[in-house]
């Protein structure tokens, strides 16, 4: 295939691709993430059913925890990285969590304040007549 | 290069550093960098169901809550087939950039494997649900509930028919650089479901079985 021969000096990397390193480097960074993944997930799961830790730091905890190991899928398994050689794909993605951000606090923000500036259902109800 | 040179925008006699001196991109950064794009919008798109389940995972409508119907000994199992498939999953795209079919196809069927068990389990769990009439359309909450698992689960599925058609692929044309470019693609779109389940398990059952 004509571009498999057509290299340019690597400057940036594809989504997903690692830099040059041996099988093993790249297996053992595999197992790596694996490893914290597993770690975190089991952490989550632990403190969700526990009665050891202040029961109202729990939810903030499971998010916290699910948002570390976002971070470690990204880095050992996507290879998404704060290289400099890595910056599209990094802008990409905090454009990705920007929106993100937006729609799901934005939801959750506007959907509670409407709640409290409803009229309440049975004027509604009236007014409907 | 009679192109580059008719591109009105290029300027001569000035030699650029960085991003654009060394000629366009190759196929695979071309290719695997407007995946990313798509694997980021695909992010967005659950975002939205994720809103939607977060404002309305109180409206239960007198039905049963989440922490009356979830099992959280399933869904730690599911969170397992997922995270080790998305390992075996890297295992896969490491052998094929060294082009070792027979382990290759090793760590696929593998993938594969934990995709069905994982989805097997899933599909019993909302069989469970709806024979306990705990259906979609019991309660905004369960609309919202089998919208967003609902809906990761048939991304899944397409990530399985995926693989089976890069294992078919491999087997017929080889290790060739468009057959390595859907590899990679697949890999990325595999781990970014393992993400989103990251995501289900931590918001929708851990939180919700807390309530």
């Amino acid at each position: 295939m004509s571009d498999q021969s057509f290299e340019p000096h690597a400057t940036e990397f594809a989504p997903g691709d690692e830099g040059e390193g041996q099988v093993r480097t790249r297996i053992l960074g595999y197992v790596v993430g694996l490893g914290l993944a597993v770690v975190l997930t089991v952490t989550s799961f632990f403190i969700a059913g526990t009665d050891l830790v202040w029961q109202p730091s729990i939810p903030v905890a499971i998010i916290v925890l699910a948002i570390a190991q976002m971070g470690v899928h990204l880095v050992f398994f996507l290879h998404i990285t704060t290289g400099p050689d890595n910056t599209n794909n990094v802008m990409a993605l905090a454009f990705g969590v920007l929106i993100v951000v937006l729609v799901i606090g934005g939801s959750l923000w506007i959907m509670a304040n409407l709640n409290q500036n409803m009229m309440p259902m049975d004027q509604i109800m009236q007014m409907q007549r | 290069m009679a192109i580059a040179h008719a591109d009105p925008h290029h300027v001569h006699g000035l030699d650029f550093a960085g991003a654009g001196h060394a000629g366009p991109a190759s196929k695979r950064i071309v290719t695997g960098y407007g995946f990313w794009i798509f694997l980021l919008s695909d992010i967005v798109m659950f975002s939205c169901f994720f809103a939607a389940y977060a404002v309305l995972s109180g409206q239960t409508a007198d039905g049963p809550k989440g922490s009356e119907l979830f099992d959280l000994r399933s869904v730690a199992a599911e969170t397992g087939c997922l995270l080790l498939s998305s390992f075996t999953c890297g295992l896969a795209s490491i052998a094929a950039d060294e082009r070792e079919t027979t382990l290759f196809q090793l760590a696929m069927a593998l993938t594969c494997a934990l995709g069905l068990a994982f989805l097997s389990i899933e599909l019993r769990e909302f069989a469970s649900l709806v024979a306990r009439g705990a259906g979609p359309s019991r309660s905004a909450f369960l609309t919202a509930f089998f919208t967003l698992v609902g809906c990761h689960g048939l991304h899944v599925s397409a990530g399985v028919l995926w693989l089976l058609t890069m294992m078919a692929q491999v087997t017929a044309k080889g290790f060739r650089a468009d057959i390595q470019r859907r590899i990679l693609c697949f890999a990325l779109f595999w781990h970014a479901l393992d993400i989103i389940w990251v995501a289900v398990f931590s918001v929708v059952y851990l939180l919700g079985a807390g309530q």
